[in-house]
């Protein structure tokens, strides 16, 4: 047996769909489109093994965006992929039914049988809203059950009417006559909605008003934005410091692990495939998870609440005027600790193209793994000066950098709204604000434990393969006997990087930065590690030191200043690169992120390589 | 409808300031510079429940330029920028 879950966002159906199915859900993407599918499944009282799909939320049939577009074509029957539901339950915030009711007008001509939940009842019946449950239903013509999500047992109607209508299997399906509705029928059905919740509902005077309160303060326009500023910084931190120590303990466990490997296998390859090809590749997946998770645990518990909708009120204007949506701050934000939980984050954006703008200049923020780069070149290269007496050069060049990147970013998405979709409709902001609404513990954790599951099943296998296949071109093919000097210069990465050298001597590259750049691709501070190994020092403390002295000798200021232009831009992470892969659903957003960056960086640093020569500093 | 509102003069929805109140005359979706078609517009609009004859309140307004709108439709708050709200004819 078949449900699926249709309502207007804010309809309290993610709520709903987590009681009914618990931790037995699988979040995934529809295939081909970047929108996510939530399945689950439940047993109902007697004993019937039920699946069901959340599917995105809508306020009508005629599918504006990819979204809507699915709720349309499942319920219709033309989805490809999904099966006909045997009932569409349709779900209403019973404190606002006016939009709900017309929706289900709208279902009704699909033919599918159908029910009407009226979500979130206990706060109707607190804020005075009566609902006279029988009348409504016989005005409809549906059963009509109410349910409250967040109780336990407030489901239990619920899946006593999933058992009647199921096992009426003589209830066969009416005949579908849906068709796109014009303005006027639109409009005859609000009527017919309006006249339906007049007689069978009876509102208190007055409206909400912890609200209206709240609002009063977030919508502010001094104190609004100084509250927004704060929850972002909290958030920053959180994702940015909170995360650190539990990064750290995980990558020191999995060292740990590589060197037990190391300690108890004979030297060979498979000792290196152990440790530096499973074990830090499963390490290189599993690190980014304290992030993954803490910036799902914001993000969903601001979303529960209803501050989501605010925030994007407030930043409309200011994120709209760089062609982005409202709800891109969040992605964007994270993306300076971490491009893989921002991309992650976009999920909150629900129009497909914006998403997909955002998905495309997240890497360019720049991410907490270019910092070792960043320090260890402009400590080595940049003279500690101070300018106007209090301006430290060296920070002043760390804060160029973070300005390149975000006024790159904005550049292209304003690039990629001219040139890629020039005829694109902008989504035009247009959002209901629900109520404010306390967060549940039990929701947010189910929340972010199918997410944290997601990205280690889906995004984890790619990026395990990638680390695999790096750490083959690393390590492969093996120093001849005898040979002298690092391993790492016979193997593949050292041929490809050799190879590509003639092609990066025009941005001031020798043969040794790119072959770090391969090994520099599983993740950006890798790359000071395999400098040091091309250049053949020996790990420990003080190495990362040591490999400042030695650029200090061997580059010349112009090569240094156009390797940080490189790191602004390049595409050097693979996780990056598989977590676009998996959240777009197609290969082709992969590799235009990957050429566009790459493009990107190969400009600006034969740019500034060559802007420094001619101010002398070859 | 009280006679008393009738009588207001007519008014874009997009020259409201905060704390106006009133009743939804009709939709003129031809007349705004959205990005959207008419019909798209007037559609939507409809979809957030602005219908003739609904009562609406403008509760809150943006940062930048007074821009976009917080608007009480009968018990629900819809955002909306300006330029779509000139589709909507208040009094």
């Amino acid at each position: 047996m078949h449900l699926v879950l249709v309502g207007t966002p804010n309809s309290g159906k993610t709520a709903l769909f987590n009681a009914l199915t618990g931790s037995r859900q699988k979040v995934a993407n529809y295939p081909g489109v970047t929108v996510e599918r939530k399945q689950g499944s439940f047993l109902t009282p007697k004993g019937r093994q039920v699946s069901l799909v959340d599917l995105p939320g809508t306020y009508s049939l005629r599918g504006r965006s990819p979204d809507e577009e699915i709720t349309r074509d499942v319920v219709l029957g033309r989805s490809q992929s999904e099966r006909l539901p045997h009932l569409v339950l349709c779900v209403a915030d019973s404190t606002n039914l006016r939009l709900t009711i017309r929706l289900l007008l709208e279902l009704k001509n699909t033919g599918r049988p159908l029910a009407l939940v009226l979500n979130m009842f206990d706060i109707a019946v607190r804020r005075g809203v009566h609902v006279d449950v029988e009348r409504l239903s016989e005005a409809l013509g549906v059963p009509v059950v109410t349910s409250i999500a967040v109780r336990k047992g407030g489901t239990a109607d619920l899946l006593r009417l999933t058992d009647e209508v199921l096992s009426q299997a003589t209830q066969s399906p009416g005949p579908n006559i849906w068709q796109p509705l014009t303005a006027s029928q639109l409009r005859a059905t609000q009527r017919e909605a309006d006249r339906i919740v007049a007689s069978t509902v009876s509102l208190p005077e007055r409206p909400d008003t912890w609200t209206a309160r709240i609002d009063a303060v977030v919508l502010h326009p001094v104190w609004g934005l100084t509250i927004l500023l704060m929850v972002l910084f909290v958030m920053f931190q959180a994702v940015f410091a909170w995360a650190q120590p539990l990064m750290q303990l995980l990558s020191s466990v999995f060292d740990a692990v590589g060197q037990l490997v190391q300690d108890v296998f004979p030297t060979g390859p498979l000792q290196s495939f152990l440790q530096n090809g499973v074990i830090s590749g499963v390490g290189s997946v599993v690190v980014f998870l304290p992030q993954i998770i803490i910036i799902f645990l914001f993000i969903l518990l601001l979303e529960d609440f209803g501050y989501m909708a605010r925030a994007a009120f407030l930043m409309d204007r200011i994120m709209g005027g760089a062609g982005l949506h409202g709800r891109a701050f969040i992605p964007l934000l994270s993306s300076f600790a971490c491009a893989i939980p921002g991309i992650m984050a976009t999920r909150v954006i629900d129009n497909r193209r914006d998403r997909l703008t955002t998905i495309l200049i997240a890497p360019l923020m720049t991410c907490s793994a270019r910092i070792p780069v960043y320090t260890l070149i402009i400590s080595a290269f940049i003279p500690p000066t101070r300018i106007f007496g209090w301006i430290n050069l060296q920070g002043l060049v760390m804060f160029g950098l973070y300005a390149a990147g975000i006024a790159s970013a904005l550049l292209v998405s304003f690039l990629v709204k001219v040139l890629m979709w020039r005829d694109y409709q902008p989504a035009p902001f247009m959002l209901e604000l629900p109520d404010y609404k306390m967060p549940r513990a039990r929701s947010i954790a189910i929340g972010v434990y199918s997410r944290a599951k997601m990205f280690l099943q889906r995004a984890g296998t790619t990026i395990f393969a990638m680390m695999v296949l790096i750490w083959f071109l690393a390590s492969f093919p093996q120093p001849p006997a005898g040979a002298e000097g690092p391993a790492i210069n016979y193997s593949l990465a050292a041929m490809i990087g050799k190879m590509i050298a003639p092609l990066l001597a025009p941005v001031g590259f020798n043969w040794q930065i790119a072959v770090a750049l391969i090994p520099g691709m599983a993740a950006r501070e890798v790359a000071v590690a395999a400098l040091g190994t091309v250049y053949a020092i020996e790990g420990g403390k003080e190495a990362a030191a040591q490999i400042g002295q030695v650029m200090a000798t061997k580059w010349s200021l112009a090569t240094a200043l156009s390797l940080l232009a490189w790191y602004i831009f390049a595409p050097q992470c693979a996780s990056t690169l598989a977590v676009i892969r998996r959240e777009t659903g197609s290969w082709k957003w992969m590799a235009a992120t990957f050429g566009y960056m790459l493009m990107l960086a190969y400009a600006a640093s034969l740019a500034t390589y060559n802007l420094a020569i001619a101010l002398g500093a070859g | 409808m009280t006679e008393g509102i009738e009588k207001r003069p007519h008014l874009p929805l997009g020259l409201a300031r905060r704390g106006y109140a009133g009743v939804i005359q009709h939709l003129a979706a031809g007349e705004t510079d959205s990005a959207l078609g008419d019909l798209e517009l007037e559609s939507r609009l409809i979809e957030l429940g602005f219908v003739e004859g609904a009562k609406v309140e403008v509760l809150h307004e943006g940062v930048v330029g007074h821009d976009p709108i917080a608007v009480r439709v009968e018990n629900v708050t819809i955002a909306l920028r300006r330029r779509e709200a000139m589709a909507i004819i208040v009094a």
